[in-house]
């Protein structure tokens, strides 16, 4: 019995130990696209890997969701069949992660535009729309607010009456995603800096001390009145119907989903629908993208056919799929120029 | 003079009603924590049984030579057929937003399902065949009573035109409810119409197989090795410590050590079960080891002296007489330690298995999700309908977990010998 006993363990463990070294040889020839990044484009990058794979003879690629930052460290660890694709990203690559790339010797970057996404402060439908102005959003949600010119102080303000007196007397309870996503980047950077920017001195302040300036306009105030909900936007829509107080920031893919039951607040006079993100005039609305490793092109098999597929009329087009899915299309020529682009294989340029 | 064999004591009476006061307490307790338990397994049924059905609407579709070439039966236009199936259903409808609308009643299946029969059937092609196809989800969340028909329209996913078209298609016999078989046969989808949970549930055996071959001989061998051969000692005091500090260790720390060593270090293929199986083995094997332990010293020491006693080795009386003994108590503690394993999430997130998987993988080293995964990213998408797949998803995980229990219970009822 001991025999036997030891015989099993023994092939037990070496069958696992063979696995392992047999994984690693496997590893090198790949067959299948890897995707990682922004949790905000997973959704519109898993539709159109669902019906790549089902349209052609390559696997579906796999997606995964690491938000925008964490995709692009990983994309620029290096080259080799290890290391992912293509990564999302709900914002622009920024020119340090662009040196880091080229250190890690990835050189050839492509670019893509997907399309547009708004990003809005929604509450629940028992409670009256808000008209909100950027100014009104800074003032309520940073950290430090001005005190007279030159002169800041900590925000002192409780009820959205202190803010702006055309508001009504209810307390500042915003909902909103931690640092690590890209939707509170993106919602720092358009909404809260767009509003400290109305402050002349302010937009002053951003030449000559431009470290200050951001300090001042990216803080958000940490006293309980902006509340950091996670990444998971349908326990904001939740919580939001659950407290008719409380406003709530995401895209507005999720928005668009539960119309019946919370509603967009106006900024500065638009309301966020379809037409007016598209057109721009919507002041909260951002640039989503994905980036392909064009060392990796001829390498892993689709990646070709999968960047035609996505820039297809039929994907990212004014009428294509991902629109039914919230995604905010380009105007045509934008697109068309995107798709040539892309054909092309041009290197990003910033 | 009291005496106090006859007399009670006046403080009886107190200490009785202490007695009832403490098992009222209990009772109470216990109660409330059966009412959390029931509220919260009734609200996921609640939730989730309605995704086993599925909601069918059925089309005639053409099928004579024009519309599909028997000779070349990949150069049909299949969507065009449904398109053209759901016009001539509803032929007033002539504005391209509506006709948008009205295509969007089926799934974006249906194109790939008929192209599917054409091939399979290409004897039976000709005249005109009633079909049944997925409904989109919007239709399906309709049906099953998910929207709000008498709010105003601006505030539903669905317009008054297509509630008036489903109502034309229910009033003909048109609509269907069907088992939804396609949830436990198809991988991830990004509709929630055609997303099943089969790819995650591969996904997860393949990760809890090698979890288990590595954890369970690992496990026992370090757990005879402590208990029966190693001298104690302050050595031994220390491994026993950590081994118990291990077993309390947060799971995401066990998913940093993954990707640090087994992804950055090994260069193992990043999303694979084998990782993951690999970082849940760590995290199971202090349960095992301790369990383990608990079972052989659960064997008396006379079963070991007798042995000992006449001529068999330690290494014999440990092999061949007190491991057989202590075997359905480690099994018992490694199956535990399994279920744990298989609702584990937090690992899995570093070592990339947090991804969209729509292909079943085949090997531990494909691509891989599991079942607490495919939960998370379900409840966090945008659609609607997938609230209630997470919720059938969550079903198919505690049925799993129960199962695995009940067969602890059993092994421990069974094989378990008592002195």
């Amino acid at each position: 019995m001991f025999s036997r006993n030891t015989t099993i363990a023994a092939v037990a463990v070496s069958a696992v130990v063979g696995a392992i070294t047999l994984g690693t040889d496997a590893a090198v020839a790949r067959d299948q696209i890897k995707i990682i990044g922004s949790s905000t484009v997973f959704p519109f990058s898993t539709t159109v890997a669902e019906r790549f794979g089902k349209k052609t003879e390559f696997k579906t690629p796999v997606v995964e969701s690491t938000g925008s930052g964490g995709g692009l460290k990983l994309f620029c660890a290096g080259i080799g069949d290890n290391h992912p694709d293509i990564t999302n990203a709900s914002r622009r690559i920024k020119s340090s992660e662009v040196e880091k790339c080229a250190k890690n010797g990835i050189k050839d970057i492509v670019e893509v535009k997907v399309g547009f996404d708004g990003i809005v402060m929604a509450n629940s439908k028992k409670a009256k729309p808000m008209n909100l102005t950027l100014k009104d959003v800074f003032l309520a949600l940073a950290k430090d607010v001005p005190d007279g010119e030159g002169k800041t102080k900590p925000n002192p303000y409780k009820t959205w009456k202190d803010v702006n007196p055309a508001l009504p007397a209810d307390k500042i309870e915003v909902m909103g995603p931690p640092p690590t996503s890209g939707t509170r980047d993106a919602f720092v950077e358009l909404a809260m800096e767009g509003g400290c920017k109305s402050f002349a001195w302010i937009k002053a302040m951003k030449k000559k001390d431009k470290k200050a300036y951001k300090a001042l306009c990216h803080t958000m105030r940490e006293d309980g009145a902006f509340i950091e909900a996670g990444e998971n936007d349908n326990l904001i829509v939740q919580k939001l119907q659950a407290n008719p107080n409380a406003l709530g920031i995401f895209g507005y893919s999720f928005l668009d989903q539960n119309a019946d039951v919370v509603q967009g607040s106006n900024i500065d006079g638009v309301k966020p629908t379809f037409e007016a993100i598209s057109d721009g005039s919507y002041p909260v609305s951002r640039s989503l993208f994905f980036y392909v490793k064009k060392a990796h092109v001829d390498k892993v098999a689709g990646i070709k056919e999968f960047l035609a597929e996505f820039t297809s009329e039929d994907a990212f087009g004014g009428e294509g799929y991902l629109a039914e899915k919230g995604l905010i299309p380009m105007p045509e020529n934008e697109r068309k120029a995107w798709r040539e682009k892309v054909k092309a294989l041009q290197n990003l340029t910033m | 003079m009291t005496d106090s064999f006859t007399q009670h004591s006046p403080h009886l009476a107190n200490r009785h009603a202490a007695e009832i006061r403490f098992q009222w307490a209990g009772r109470v307790a216990i109660f409330l924590a059966l009412a959390f338990l029931f509220v919260m397994i009734g609200s996921i049924f609640y939730k989730g049984t309605g995704a086993f059905w599925r909601t069918y609407v059925a089309l005639d579709i053409d099928l004579s030579k024009d519309a599909i070439d028997p000779q070349d039966l990949a150069g049909a236009s299949y969507g065009g057929l449904v398109k053209k199936a759901l016009k001539a259903k509803f032929p007033d409808v002539k504005a391209r937003r509506d006709r948008r609308k009205l295509y969007g009643l089926v799934s974006s299946d249906a194109a790939f399902a008929l192209r599917k029969w054409a091939e399979e059937n290409p004897a039976e092609l000709g005249g005109v065949r009633k079909f049944w196809f997925v409904a989109s989800d919007d239709v399906d969340v309709l049906r099953k009573g998910g929207i709000d028909v008498e709010g105003k329209e601006s505030d539903r996913r669905v317009s008054d035109k297509e509630l008036k078209w489903v109502a034309t298609l229910a009033a003909e016999g048109r609509i269907e409810q069907r088992f939804n078989w396609a949830f436990f046969t198809s991988g991830d989808s990004r509709e929630p119409e055609l997303a099943g949970i089969l790819s995650a549930l591969v996904g997860s055996a393949w990760s809890l197989l090698v979890c288990f071959f590595l954890s369970f001989p690992v496990g026992i061998m370090a757990a005879i090795y402590l208990e029966e051969f190693s001298k104690k000692g302050w050595w031994s005091d220390l491994l026993e410590v950590n081994i118990n500090n291990l077993a309390a260790v947060p799971s995401i720390v066990f998913g940093l050590l993954g990707l640090a060593i087994f992804l950055n270090t090994f260069g193992l293929p990043r999303s694979s079960p084998l990782v993951g199986g690999m970082v849940l083995a760590l995290m199971t094997l202090p349960t095992i080891i301790i369990a383990a332990r608990a079972a052989l010293r659960a064997v008396p020491p006379s079963i070991r002296e007798a042995a000992l006693g006449i001529g068999a080795s330690p290494l014999q009386s440990t092999f061949h007489h007190v491991l057989p003994l202590a075997m359905p108590g480690m099994l018992t503690g490694a199956i535990v330690g399994m279920a744990r394993a298989l609702g584990e999430t937090a690992p899995l997130l570093m070592i990339g298995m947090v991804a969209f998987i729509a292909d079943v993988p085949q090997s531990i080293l494909e691509p891989a999700t599991a079942l607490p995964v495919q939960i998370f990213l379900w409840a966090d998408s945008p659609e609607r309908a997938f609230l209630e797949k997470a919720s059938a998803a969550i079903i198919v995980l505690l049925f799993f977990l129960v199962v695995m229990n009940l067969i602890a219970i059993v092994l421990r009822r069974r094989m378990e010998q008592r002195f």
